[in-house]
C-alpha cells in the first residue's frame, strides 16, 4: 500500500515536470534555441498566483489562468525586445542572452519580493482523499492531473490543429513556409508565448503546495533540462512520458535508497539511457 | 572681554574635540551572509541583526544598561574609534565564501571576520583566515569539526552540534523518567556539514541516551519529501528531530500533514524552524513543536526586551535565536577589539583568547564567553521552546522555563 502511495505521488509530481519541460521542448522544436530562462518563466507563474491570491483572494483556477496569460504576455514581448535579435547574432550570444535574462528576471523578482520563502494562503484546495488506503493531497491531484491534461492539450494543438501545422511548418522550413504565406515572426512569438504560459501554469499549480523564493527557478530549470533532454528534444509527448519517469524514478529511489541517493540515480540513468539512445526516447536522430 | 575670551578658549576646545573624533580612525570590520539563495531571509534577519549590534556599539546608548559598549560611542580604549562593517554575500556556497574572505583581507584589509550561518561555508573562509592570520568569529554556526581543525585564528561563540545534541538527549531521558513513553526517535537530516554533523551527534546522544536511533539523510533542495514521510509513518517513531533548511522543513511539515503522520513530538534544529518564513507558513499545523534556543524576550525593561523592541522597530519582526547570536559574536568581537586597543591582529587575537564574559554581560542565555586553546566558547549552551499559538515559549530545562510544556504536540489537530 505504502509502495502504491509513493508510486501515485511520484507520478503526480512527474505531471508537473512534464507541463513545465514541455515548454522548453517546443522552443528546440521550434527554433533549436535553448532557453535558459526557462526555470525563471516558472518562478514567475508562482509569483504570479501569490500576488493574485493575496490581492484577489480568489481559487487556483482564476489565478492559474492569470499565471498563463501573463506569462504569455512575458513570453511574446522576450521574443520580440530581445530573441529576434539575437537569433541572428553568433550561436554564443543566442545561449548567453538568455542566461543573462534568467538572472535579470531572477535578481529582479528578489528586489521586488525580498528573498523570503512565501507560501500561498490555504486556498479551496486543501484537504486529503483517501483511495482505499492512498492518501491523496487533493492539491497534489488537482496539480497532477491538469498537468498532465495540458501536456496532452499542447501535443494536440501541435499536431491536431491548423496553427500547430504552420508552427510546425515554420520548424520545418522557414523559406517555405514564408512562401505559402505563413509569417514565421508571429509562429515564433506564439511559441514562445506558449512555451512561457505552460511554464506559467506549471508554476501556478506548483505553487500551491510548495513553499518558494526567488531562487527555485534553478532547481526547476535543472529537471526541466534533464526531462527534455530525455525526452527526446522538440518531443512534446517524449517530454509527458520522461517526466512522469523522472517523477516516478525520484519516488522509488528515495523511498528505497534514501533521498541522497535520488538525483545520482536518476542523472545515472540519465547518462546510461543519453549512451544507449541519444537522441532521448521519442526523439528522433 | 573676559567673557569674550572665555569663549574663544570655549569654542577652541569644542574644535579640539571635534578634531579628536575625527582623527579616531574607524576600524573594520568584514561579515560574510547568504544574502541570496535558498538562505536569504536567515542572511537578511542576521544582517539586521548586524546593524542594529553596530549602532549599538557606535553610538551611545545608555538605556542598555550593563551590556559592553552599548553606554559609550565607539571603542573607548581606541580613542572613541567607530566600527565600520563591511557586509559581503556568501550565498551559501563554499567557493564564494572563500573568495569573498580573501577579498576583504586583501583588498578591503579587515581587520577581524564575522559570520557565516552555513557550516560548509564557515569551514572554508575560516581556512583563509587562517592563513592570512585574521581573526574570524563565527557567530552561528555549529558543525564540530570547525573548531577541531587546531586553528589559531578561528573564534566560535555559539553552541554546536554536540551541545544541542546533549540538550535534546537530556530532555527526553527526562520526559521517560517523568512517565512518557519515547522509545524510538527519528532524526532527519539534510546533507551538507550543517546537517550531517548536527544530525550526526544527536543520533549518537540518542543511542548513548537508550534510544532506538533511525537516521534519514535528505537534499535541501528536494521537490518532493513525501517517501520520506511515507517511511516515518511505517516506522512510526515517537519523536522525530528535524536538521534542515527552510523550504524543506515547510514541505516536510505540510507533508506530514497531508499524510496524516502526527509524531508525539517533533523537535526542530533551529535554522528552518527559526526562519522568518516558517511560522506564517505552516504555524497553525505545527503546534506545540520544540525547537532550540538560546534567546528569550525577558521581562519589560530588560536589556533584552529592549534590544527587542529596537530590532522590531527596524524589521517589523522579533529578534530570533539566530540573528541573536549573530549579534551576540558582533559584541564579543567588538569587547575584543577594545580591550585590544588596536587594529593589530595578533592583539586582536590576543584579546579574544582572554576574552571573559559574565552571563549578566550577554544578551543571549550563554552561561559566559570564554574560549578555550580550539577557540570554542566552553561556556554556550542552549535552552528548549515549544510553538505555542503565535511564538516559541521557553519550557526547558525548568529553572529557564516562561511557560508549561505541552505533551504530546497538537500539530494541526486542534
Amino acid at each position: 500500500m505504502i509502495l502504491l502511495q509513493v508510486i501515485v505521488g511520484g507520478l503526480l509530481l512527474g505531471a508537473v515536470y512534464a507541463l513545465l519541460s514541455s515548454g522548453l521542448t517546443l522552443i528546440w522544436g521550434m527554433m533549436n534555441f535553448i532557453n535558459f530562462a526557462h526555470g525563471e518563466f516558472v518562478m514567475i507563474g508562482m509569483y504570479v498566483a501569490f500576488v493574485i491570491v493575496v490581492a484577489l483572494g480568489v481559487g487556483p483556477s482564476i489565478f492559474g489562468l492569470a499565471a498563463a496569460i501573463g506569462l504569455f504576455i512575458l513570453g511574446v514581448a522576450i521574443y520580440f525586445a530581445l530573441i529576434r535579435a539575437v537569433m541572428r547574432g553568433p550561436i554564443l550570444a543566442q545561449i548567453l542572452s538568455t542566461f543573462g535574462l534568467a538572472l535579470l528576471l531572477r535578481y529582479t523578482a528578489f528586489w521586488i519580493f525580498s528573498p523570503n520563502f512565501v507560501t500561498l494562503p490555504q486556498s479551496s484546495l486543501t484537504g486529503t482523499i483517501n483511495l482505499g488506503g492512498i492518501l491523496l493531497n487533493v492539491a497534489q491531484l488537482v496539480a497532477g492531473v491538469v498537468a498532465a491534461a495540458l501536456t496532452l492539450a499542447l501535443h494536440l494543438l501541435l499536431t491536431r490543429t491548423a496553427v500547430g501545422s504552420q508552427l510546425l511548418a515554420v520548424a520545418a522550413d522557414r523559406q517555405a513556409a514564408m512562401l505559402m504565406g505563413i509569417r514565421p515572426d508571429r509562429m515564433q512569438a506564439l511559441a514562445w508565448g506558449l512555451s512561457a504560459a505552460s511554464a506559467g501554469i506549471a508554476g501556478a499549480l506548483m505553487a500551491i503546495s510548495y513553499p518558494f523564493s526567488p531562487a527555485v527557478g534553478e532547481t526547476f530549470a535543472l529537471t526541466a533540462f534533464v526531462v527534455v533532454t530525455l525526452g527526446g528534444f522538440g518531443s512534446v509527448p517524449g517530454a509527458l512520458l520522461a517526466g512522469l519517469l523522472v517523477g516516478l524514478i525520484q519516488a522509488l529511489s528515495a523511498y528505497y535508497f534514501g533521498p541522497v541517493y535520488k538525483d545520482v540515480i536518476v542523472y545515472g540513468l540519465f547518462v546510461a539511457l543519453l549512451w544507449l539512445r541519444p537522441q532521448g526516447l521519442l526523439g528522433t536522430a | 572681554m573676559k567673557s569674550f575670551a572665555r569663549m574663544v578658549v570655549a569654542t577652541v576646545a569644542v574644535l579640539l574635540v571635534a578634531a579628536a573624533a575625527q582623527a579616531a580612525d574607524t576600524v573594520k570590520v568584514g561579515a560574510l551572509y547568504p544574502l541570496t539563495g535558498n538562505s536569504a531571509p536567515a542572511g537578511q534577519a542576521a544582517k539586521a541583526a548586524i546593524e542594529l549590534a553596530i549602532d549599538i556599539v557606535n553610538n551611545a546608548h545608555p538605556e542598555l544598561k550593563g551590556l559592553p559598549l552599548a553606554e559609550t560611542a565607539g571603542l573607548p580604549n581606541l580613542g572613541g574609534a567607530k566600527i565600520e562593517v563591511v557586509q559581503v554575500d556568501h550565498q551559501g556556497d563554499p567557493s564564494v565564501g572563500q573568495q569573498q574572505t580573501l577579498r576583504l583581507i586583501t583588498q578591503e584589509k579587515v581587520a577581524a571576520l564575522l559570520g557565516v550561518y552555513h557550516s560548509s561555508v564557515a569551514l572554508t573562509a575560516t581556512a583563509v583566515a587562517e592563513r592570512y592570520g585574521v581573526p574570524f568569529v563565527v557567530s552561528d554556526s555549529v558543525a564540530a569539526n570547525i573548531t577541531q581543525r587546531g586553528f589559531k585564528w578561528t573564534f566560535r561563540v555559539t553552541p554546536i552540534a554536540t551541545d544541542f545534541a546533549k540538550a535534546y538527549s537530556d530532555f527526553l531521558t527526562d520526559m521517560k523518567k517523568a512517565g512518557k513513553k519515547i522509545d524510538s526517535v527519528a532524526v532527519l537530516n539534510e546533507n551538507t556539514d550543517y546537517g550531517t554533523s548536527v544530525g550526526n551527534s544527536i543520533a549518537e546522544a540518542m543511542k548513548t541516551g537508550g534510544f532506538k536511533v533511525q537516521q534519514i539523510v535528505y537534499s535541501a533542495k528536494s521537490t518532493d519529501v513525501s517517501p520520506q514521510v511515507l517511511q516515518l509513518k511505517e516506522q512510526k517513531p515517537d519523536v522525530a528531530v528535524f536538521v534542515g533548511y527552510t523550504a524543506d522543513e515547510i514541505l516536510y511539515m505540510k507533508t506530514l500533514k497531508n499524510l496524516d503522520f502526527l509524531p508525539t513530538m517533533i523537535i526542530g534544529d533551529d535554522a528552518g524552524f527559526s526562519d522568518p518564513s516558517f511560522l506564517p507558513a505552516v504555524g497553525d499545523i505545527v503546534q506545540g513543536t520544540l525547537n532550540r534556543s538560546a534567546w528569550a524576550v525577558g521581562a519589560p525593561g530588560s536589556v533584552t526586551e529592549k534590544i527587542n523592541e529596537m530590532y522590531k522597530a527596524k524589521t517589523g519582526r522579533d529578534l530570533d535565536d539566530t540573528s541573536g547570536r549573530w549579534m551576540q559574536a558582533f559584541f564579543v568581537l567588538a569587547d575584543a577589539l577594545n580591550r585590544a586597543g588596536s587594529t593589530d591582529p595578533e592583539k586582536i587575537q590576543k584579546a579574544l583568547k582572554e576574552t571573559d564574559l559574565k552571563p549578566t554581560q550577554l544578551m543571549m542565555g550563554y552561561r559566559g564567553v570564554k574560549f578555550d586553546d580550539t577557540g570554542q566558547n566552553t561556556l554556550a549552551s542552549t535552552y528548549l521552546i515549544q510553538l505555542q499559538g503565535k511564538d516559541y515559549k521557553s519550557v526547558w530545562p525548568e529553572d529557564r522555563a516562561t511557560a508549561k510544556l505541552e505533551w504530546p504536540m497538537k500539530g494541526w489537530k486542534q
